[in-house]
């Protein structure tokens, strides 16, 4: 008997009964669709892992001034004025691991070019923030030493800023107004993209430090030189627990604090947040992989029952079929590829279903939707193997039959 | 080989018995037959006289506990079931009581059936089993399913499966036990043509009037042959035509 027939006769018996078949097919369905979800939205949540580290640039830890729990006074972290301009630069030459480390200021203000104006972000940073931050000059030119000692005059802007308040013309050599101060724009960065909050990262205008702290957005930190952050790169290949410990053991010997002191300072490992994204989407994962291998095993199991049926509904066909020349063999493969073809098409369905819910589940979690081909490919196979081992024993008893007590049967 | 003027079927001491339970039942004590090609035997005899039975084995569908069988010259009792399965392919065309065509595959379909396990080409397969339909005047019915047909057409379309590969023997159990009288003369006057065209034919039955259509009958009693006689067959043509008479007198 060729393949061909077998296939069509096995599309024949399953047409013939056609919900019987669907329900067959539902435990195949919902395992292999749990399978390619687990896979696809485990992958999409890795892919938005790397996507974070790659975003804010690798190997990063934030200084943050002040401690979630100060002096038993819960003060946000950020609000505080712990952290200066020192503390980054003794960093940055104290502690070996650390390549960069680049103080910060965040505020927010209304940018004024001619007519328009436009609310955004304002920045004061160093030339070393960009150096964190991966991030490139797209045209003109980065601080020079003296705007950024002394507090010069001058602004970079983000790509949205450029483009919200230049339009196409080129803006370098221009003169902004923030906060009524004047600010000559001698560079435009290159495009950034989303953060991992979902802000464009491209709504910014960066100032020198000196300038952001005294004249736009610092003036209550002028005095003691305070900063909001601190953006420390360490070094490639460079462990990041060590360069952490270190990082603190420096700051609380800079700050006077003794032992049994907490930290006025808070510092953030951004692989610390991403692990946590990690680990609920493996919770996720256990939990759908649970379903799937139960799913897969109740729907073997399915395939075997309701094989065994049709083998004993269909015993006189079988006599008939061996009558007309039908081989043990002939039988076997038949019952065979027809509980193959039922998982297979149960494997197929739920690799369809498996793609819509991790298309939706991605979607509601705003994560890169991720398609494994491999998993596909597995879903198929393993779906083609819970057939043929569910199949076999209803087959083999199918072609074990007597053909005189087969054409016999009602 | 054998010669031409061997017999077919060669039976030789056949016996056959069953296990009930504690007790053996002898279904066939020892059955010695020779048919020649070319035959129309009548197999006859009441219930558990053994005709089943034998049938089965001519049939290659059961083997015998001891006795030999040569079929076409070639002794076929020893055989494995994978070889059993091969003769009925090439030699042998089944036709049942209960016709038992696949309800869901139309006629084409339920003729090309046995050419499946015997590897042909599929177009091949389509073209012999629009020919044994139209053998058995079924060429207007090629496209209909078992339930569309009548009972005398169905068991027409199972004679055609019968003949699809080419066999030796027609092995007919009870073939007109589901028919009223006027189709079951139909289905003899079928068997009587593929008789004149050549085709060996043997009818289990237990109806004498089926019987009267063969050449030879032989009958069966507790396992064994009680007697084995030729006669001059009726002829299921005639028969048909007097059938008709008498319906015509009796509406007149």
């Amino acid at each position: 008997m060729r393949l061909s027939d077998s296939l069509g006769s096995a599309f024949e018996a399953l047409r013939a009964h056609k919900l019987r078949s669907v329900l067959t097919m539902l435990g195949i369905v919902i395992g292999v669709a749990a399978v390619i979800a687990t896979v696809s939205i485990g992958g999409g949540a890795r892919e938005e892992v790397v996507g974070r580290i790659k975003s804010l640039g690798a190997n990063l830890i934030i200084v943050l001034p002040g401690n979630i729990t100060s002096g038993g006074v819960r003060l946000g972290t950020g609000q505080s004025a712990t952290l200066n301009d020192d503390d980054a630069k003794a960093i940055e030459r104290e502690v070996a691991q650390v390549q960069v480390a680049a103080p910060t200021m965040r505020g927010g203000a209304q940018v004024v070019f001619g007519g328009t104006n436009w609310g955004t972000s304002i920045f004061g940073v160093e030339n070393n923030f960009f150096e964190a931050r991966e991030w490139d000059i797209e045209k003109g030119r980065l601080f020079n030493g003296e705007e950024s000692q002394r507090g010069g005059q001058v602004a970079l802007l983000g790509l949205t800023v450029k483009n919200q308040l230049f339009g196409e013309d080129d803006p370098i050599g221009q003169t902004i107004r923030v906060k009524n101060v004047p600010f000559e724009v001698i560079g435009v960065m290159a495009r950034k993209g989303q953060s991992a909050q979902g802000q464009d990262q491209d709504d910014s205008v960066f100032l020198p430090l000196q300038s952001a702290r005294q004249r736009v957005i610092g003036s209550s930190r002028a005095k003691n030189r305070s900063i909001g952050s601190m953006l420390v790169k360490v070094r490639e290949g460079e462990d990041m627990a060590e360069a952490e410990a270190e990082i603190k053991s420096l700051l609380r010997q800079r700050h006077r604090l003794r032992e049994g002191d907490e930290d006025d300072f808070t510092l953030r490992n951004l692989s610390d947040i991403l692990s946590t994204v990690e680990a609920s989407a493996r919770i996720l994962s256990v939990g759908l992989s649970a379903v799937a291998a139960v799913s897969l095993l109740v729907g073997g199991i399915g395939i075997m029952n309701i094989m065994l049926v049709s083998v004993t509904e269909r015993t006189r066909e079988i006599g008939v079929r061996m009558a007309v020349g039908a081989t043990p063999r002939d039988v076997m493969g038949q019952f065979l590829i027809e509980a193959t073809t039922l998982a297979l098409i149960g494997g197929m369905a739920g690799i369809v279903l498996g793609g819509i819910l991790s298309q939706v589940v991605s979607r509601m979690a705003g994560w890169p939707l991720y398609v494994d081909v491999s998993a596909i490919v597995m879903a198929v196979v393993v779906s083609g193997l819970i057939g043929i081992v569910s199949g076999f024993y209803p087959a083999w008893r199918a072609s074990r039959l007597d053909p005189v007590e087969a054409l016999r049967s009602a | 080989m054998q010669s031409q003027t061997a017999s077919l079927i060669e039976v030789r001491d056949l016996k056959r018995t069953y296990a009930m339970g504690d007790e053996t039942v002898t279904a066939l004590a020892g059955v010695s037959l020779d048919i020649a090609e070319g035959e129309f035997v009548a197999v006859m005899g009441p219930s558990g006289s053994g005709k089943s039975t034998f049938m089965n084995l001519i049939g290659c569908l059961d083997k015998p506990n001891s006795g030999a069988y040569r079929l076409a010259g070639e002794e076929v009792s020893l055989l494995s079931a994978d070889a059993l399965a091969g003769v009925r392919s090439r030699r042998i065309g089944f036709v049942f009581q209960q016709f038992n065509l696949l309800e869901r595959t139309d006629a084409v379909g339920n003729v090309a059936l046995p050419m499946i396990y015997a590897s042909s080409d599929r177009k091949e397969r389509r073209r012999k089993a629009e020919a044994a339909l139209a053998r058995v005047g079924l060429a207007d019915r090629m496209g209909h399913t078992p339930l569309q047909l009548s009972g005398g057409q169905q068991q027409r379309v199972a004679i055609a499966r019968a003949l699809v590969n080419n066999p030796r023997i027609l092995l007919a159990d009870e073939p007109t036990g589901a028919l009223d009288s006027r189709t079951s003369l139909d289905i003899m006057a079928l068997f009587q043509q593929l008789n004149r065209e050549g085709m060996t034919v043997l009818v289990v039955t237990h109806e004498q009037d089926v019987a009267d259509f063969a050449k030879r009958v032989v009958r069966f009693r507790d396992g064994r042959v009680i007697s084995d006689k030729t006669q001059q067959p009726r002829d299921a043509v005639e028969a048909i035509a007097a059938l008709t008479r008498e319906l015509e007198e009796a509406a007149a």
